[in-house]
């Protein structure tokens, strides 16, 4: 909310400079978000009259002008326009003025003419028509008011003024408004709040509002109150320059005198007030109803809006001639010829306003303001005020009588004031009688029974906590004491799951990868990029009703296409390579909630192999204690290349899978170089892992290593060959570690030869040449058994 | 006899001298000294000589045995010194030339702050809790009492996965499931991802994380709240922070306050950073509200708490002096590489 200091000095004083004062209203809870000073764009501009004019000697369009500007000798003066004549009060641009454009003006020569300066325009003085309505917007700017010659021209037009902007919280409806501001800060700054009730004299002429409006509310939930006063014998004309002037620094358009007034009041006092020309409304009747269905009104703005039940609206006798609480109708509406005005001021349910508002999308100063809740206590000064606006400024004549309908309870409310446990939340020690101060400048008193009364429009305080934050923010924040509570020793910390994962991600560190964050919402054309099958269950992702865009709609369900993108960019970055992982979460549906699981992803390019991939996985099953794994070759997962990708079991439980990214995947990526990913299921590896660490004894005596060169069918896997070779033989075989594998010259055809180390250890002695043989021996029986493979010759 | 054992001595000291490897000086070694060699070659003839002076002459061929041995050693030695000395010589190295790069990883400066602040919190005997991303209205809004018309709710701010279920906007809903599953007292914090209807730019994302910290017990109040962040504040941003709590309001907490900590790079003088202000706004917190501590089975007549929350991405671009928020989400290695 922006507000004027010009206007709110009419309720309080401000005494203290502006920036102490945006200070002390943030410190007391009401926040100023800046602040801004009106006329300083304006510089060595002045009121001068015109004294002559002759035509310019070498120019047929400029005018040579001699001003007064209440001082000898008169200044010469060029200008173009043709609107100027002897006798013109006009604004002055003296030699150095600043105009708000930016624009500054110097004395020189106009064809060879002398000109001191230069008169200027509405526009140029950044004001508008609607301002100074009495002048054009060509040509030069004609004063029509009370000033004196050589007066400063933003006194003359009241441009200056400071106008602060309040961010205001959504508990403070009440503060959209210059009474609420200045009640804060009469309360902030410790000095007397001035708010007068309006006078309204009663005319005594036997007339009265009854004798020509019926007013009935058909739905008091909807609408809680309905206040209306009328005026006669208008005379619709632009409003005075002070009421104009104080429309502008609230930043809305001067439009005539009645409209201006609802303006001006909704403004003070936050009520929004609405005007009806008396001689349109059909039957001299006013209801407050739902609209029926397929009922439709022309709105202000001129457009035609259909209605359903659900709205409520102001209706003649026939027709609906307004939405309520949101906009008028444009038949209904205050026209330049309006001899009679019904003033409404009412309160509308915030929900109902809010529905309406958003189901026609209108959004109005009145709807936002009802929108966030409005007391019902303020409609009958609030019309008051209007008509004695209107009487002051010689509007029209007041008719008797008000129609007031209240079908709510405006009244104050008690609320039991616990101040020993307003210390005890705060940690202070303040006596009853010091917040009993600081509280009554907001308008909360005490009563005999040292009970808070809190008035109608304070519907937010309704508990201890709130009156307690009410005092503190008077009594001052920085005032309550800093303390260290003090507590029960507890187990604080991580989890053990919590901390397995931070440990995966130093693990991934220490092999050299840098960490990525990545949107967990995602575009479903992604998982075409990883050519994920049309049926897969991974397409059934959750998908968001409200998202920013396609690109963002989904919620992932695998990370790897984020991490291809991410990678995808620093390869389009011509950078050579690099490594990246996430500790990313995928979101699986579970019925209408998530099932969110952790999942560490990585992936690299530019240096490494395959094999260099499978090292990292197994780098971090090292570091995380995870046994006993077993791969499996994988040529099904469409994202990889289908024969180098695997998949690793504990217990048969899938805790990882490890790949050459397919080529096509890369390419959809825009990647153009082999890229290796992993992705890990991190609940799968904490729950296989070994949690224990128990140590095993070191072993006392040698091993003893034999090397075979095998010659194996090419689709024989090292894997399968190794974990045959563990089951031929005793335990004093403890590795079998293929250690390099030759095709080529001496080696048939589809056959490979596999160098095997095997390692053979006693726990209790020294193994025997004789026992090694024989053991080696009982494998290579077996393996040509039961695999048919034979010693290399 | 003793002439020539004097001859030998100077002939073999020479040759000693004149040696420049061990194979020159193993050489002397046997010409002088070997079986075959002259001094040894000499004392063969010693039967010649009178008996008086057999045992004069066989002491001087001694003593010059020994010193010609002691003058090989002292030789064999310095030559080998210098050998090394010239091998090391030649195996000088430019050590400016650049290194063998080793691939070490780094985290990204989101989790750099979480760690931090983790670690700040846990010394303090915090518990750290998480909770889903994909949350129900009720917990995200309604058992945080926030308003049934409250702007937050708005399909504008708030990204729906029913009318519902959806993105939490804050960790809070964390609390409210510790709330309910665990009796006071309670004093965690929750570190998790959040959303909210943004458009990407220098300042917003979509997407991004909140640590969000709760205490309940007997007897806490707001001073325990303003001691609490101001220490966290001073062991997050230096010692000589100071923090300023500002009015504020939020549905959950009552009183709310806005925290300002003095600026980290002018001391809160005043400076661009901190826009000439000298604090910047770093955290929101409160004393729980006590509809929410009801709506969680806990009576707000016995236990009163407080509540913070404090954005990573905020205090990752502040603390590392960077520009725009996008570099956070876009994983450009030559940013990743800096932290």
């Amino acid at each position: 909310m922006k507000v004027s200091l010009n206007w709110l000095k009419d309720y309080v004083n401000i005494n203290t400079n502006i920036r102490n004062y945006c200070e002390t209203m943030t410190h007391s809870g009401t926040m100023v978000e800046s602040y801004e000073l009106l006329g300083e764009d304006i510089k060595n501009v002045v009121v001068g009259k015109i004294m002559s004019t002759e035509p310019h000697p070498d120019s047929d369009h400029l005018i040579v002008c001699k001003i007064n500007i209440g001082s000898e000798p008169f200044l010469q003066i060029v200008t173009g326009a043709q609107n100027v004549k002897p006798g013109d009060i006009v604004p002055v641009c003296l030699n150095g003025a600043v105009l708000p454009v930016g624009k500054t003006i110097k004395t020189g020569k106009l064809r060879g003419v002398l000109s001191e300066g230069m008169l200027c325009s509405i526009d140029e003085l950044g004001l508008t028509v609607n301002d100074f309505p009495y002048t054009n917007e060509d040509g030069i700017f004609i004063l029509q008011e009370q000033c004196n010659l050589g007066d400063d021209i933003r006194d003359v037009l009241m441009l200056r003024d400071t106008i602060v902007d309040f961010e205001l919280t959504f508990n403070r409806p009440d503060c959209q408004s210059y009474l609420g501001i200045a009640r804060e800060s009469a309360a902030a700054l410790g000095v007397p709040l001035n708010i007068k009730e309006p006078v309204v004299k009663r005319t005594e002429d036997g007339d009265n509002i009854e004798k020509h409006l019926k007013v009935e509310v058909k739905n008091t939930v909807l609408c809680p109150r309905y206040t209306a006063r009328m005026l006669k014998n208008v005379k619709i004309a632009p409003s005075p320059l002070w009421l104009r002037s104080k429309l502008r620094s609230a930043g809305v358009r001067p439009i005539n005198n009645i409209v201006d007034i609802t303006n001006y009041v909704m403004i003070e006092y936050g009520q929004p007030m609405h005007a009806f020309d008396y001689n349109y409304l059909a039957s001299k009747s006013i209801i407050v109803r739902n609209a029926r269905e397929g009922e439709s009104i022309i709105t202000l703005d001129n457009a035609v809006r259909n209605l359903s039940s659900d709205m409520l609206c102001i209706a003649d006798g026939e027709n609906a001639v307004a939405l309520a609480g949101i906009i008028g109708g444009l038949n209904s509406g205050i026209k330049d010829n309006t001899a009679t005005v019904v003033f409404e001021s009412a309160n509308f349910n915030r929900e109902n306003i809010r529905h309406t508002s958003r189901a026609l999308g209108i959004r109005t100063e009145s709807s936002a303001r009802f929108e966030k809740g409005l007391p019902a206590c303020n409609t009958l000064d609030a019309v008051n005020r209007a008509v004695e606006l209107a009487v002051s400024i010689g509007v029209g004549e007041v008719v008797d009588g008000i129609i007031d309908i209240v079908g709510t309870d405006i009244g104050e409310r008690t609320l039991n004031f616990d101040y020993k446990r307003v210390n005890r939340l705060l940690g202070t020690d303040i006596s009853f009688e010091e917040m009993a101060l600081l509280l009554l400048p907001l308008g909360l008193k005490t009563d005999s029974n040292r009970n808070l009364v809190v008035p109608p429009f304070r519907g937010d305080i309704v508990n201890t906590a709130d009156i307690a934050e009410e005092v503190a923010r008077l009594y001052g924040y920085d005032k309550i004491p800093e303390n260290n509570f003090t507590a029960d020793i507890a187990e604080g910390g991580l989890n053990q799951a919590q901390k397995f994962r931070i440990q995966a991600s130093h693990v991934m560190v220490s092999l050299g990868f840098l960490e990525i964050y990545t949107f967990s919402f995602i575009s479903p054309k992604l998982y075409d990029k990883i050519r994920l099958p049309s049926d897969s269950e991974l397409r059934d992702s959750i998908k968001l009703i409200n998202p920013l865009g396609e690109d963002t709609s989904v919620m992932r369900t695998t990370a790897l296409p984020s991490m291809l993108e991410s990678v995808s960019r620093n390869f389009n970055h011509r950078i050579p390579s690099c490594r990246l992982f996430e500790n990313a979460t995928v979101y699986k549906k579970c019925r209408d909630m998530s099932l969110e699981e952790k999942n560490l992803v990585f992936a690299f390019y530019g240096s490494g192999d395959f094999y260099d991939a499978k090292g990292y996985v197994e780098g971090v099953f090292d570091a995380l204690r995870v046994k006993n794994y077993e791969i499996k070759s994988v040529s099904d997962d469409p994202a990889f290349h289908p024969g180098r990708c695997a998949e690793y079991f504990v217990n048969g439980r899938f805790i990882a899978k490890v790949g050459q990214i397919h080529p096509q995947v890369a390419d959809n990526f825009d990647i153009g170089t082999v890229v290796y990913a992993a992705v890990l299921s991190i609940p799968a590896i904490y729950e296989e892992h070994e949690a224990d660490i128990q140590y095993k004894p070191l072993p006392q005596y040698p091993s003893v290593e034999r090397d075979l060169a095998l010659i194996t069918d090419e689709a024989v896997e090292a894997g399968t060959l190794c974990k045959n070779i563990m089951s031929y033989s005793g335990k004093s075989l403890i590795s079998a570690v293929v250690f390099d594998v030759y095709r080529g010259k001496g080696v048939d055809e589809n056959k490979k030869s596999v160098a095997v180390r095997l390692t053979f250890r006693l726990m209790d002695r020294t193994m025997t040449e004789e026992e090694v043989d024989t053991a080696v021996k009982k494998i290579l029986k077996k393996l040509d058994s039961e695999m048919g493979i034979t010693l290399r010759v | 006899m003793r002439e020539q054992l004097e001859n030998i001595k100077k002939l073999a000291s020479d040759d000693i001298q004149s040696s420049r490897s061990d194979a020159e000086l193993d050489a002397v070694r046997v010409k002088y000294l070997g079986k075959k060699g002259l001094l040894t070659g000499i004392l063969r003839g010693m039967g010649q000589i009178s008996p008086e002076e057999r045992p004069v002459i066989g002491a001087l061929a001694n003593t010059v045995r020994e010193e010609l041995e002691k003058y090989i050693e002292e030789k064999s030695l310095f030559l080998r010194e210098k050998e090394l000395s010239e091998k090391l010589e030649n195996e000088k190295l430019d050590v400016t030339l650049p290194a063998k790069k080793k691939n070490i990883g780094k985290l990204h400066p989101i989790s750099l702050v979480e760690n931090r602040m983790r670690e700040i919190f846990i010394g303090m005997g915090f518990e750290v809790v998480e909770g889903p991303e994909v949350e129900s209205a009720y917990n995200n809004f309604d058992a945080l009492n926030a308003p049934a018309d409250h702007p937050s709710r708005d399909y504008t701010d708030t990204f729906y996965i029913s009318t519902d279920i959806l993105l939490r906007t804050q960790t809070s809903p964390v609390q409210i499931r510790a709330m309910q599953k665990k009796k006071p007292p309670i004093r965690i914090i929750s570190p998790g991802r959040v959303y909210r209807v943004d458009e990407l730019d220098s300042t917003h994302s979509p997407v991004f994380h909140q640590l969000e910290g709760l205490v309940i017990d007997k007897n806490i109040n707001m001073g325990d709240l303003k001691g609490t962040l101001a220490l966290f504040a001073r062991a997050m941003f230096g010692e000589r922070t100071k923090t300023r709590f500002r009015p504020h309001n939020f549905p959950f907490t009552e009183p709310s306050a806005e925290v300002d900590v003095s600026c980290f790079v002018c001391g809160g003088k005043g400076c661009r950073f901190c826009k000439s202000e000298g604090w910047i706004e770093i955290l929101g917190a409160g004393m729980v509200h006590p509809n929410v501590l009801s709506g969680c089975g806990i009576d707000p007549e016995v236990y009163t708490g407080f509540a913070f929350g404090v954005g990573l991405e905020r205090v990752a671009l502040l603390k590392y002096n960077i520009d725009d928020l996008r570099l956070l989400y876009e994983n450009d290695i030559r940013f990743l590489e800096q932290f």
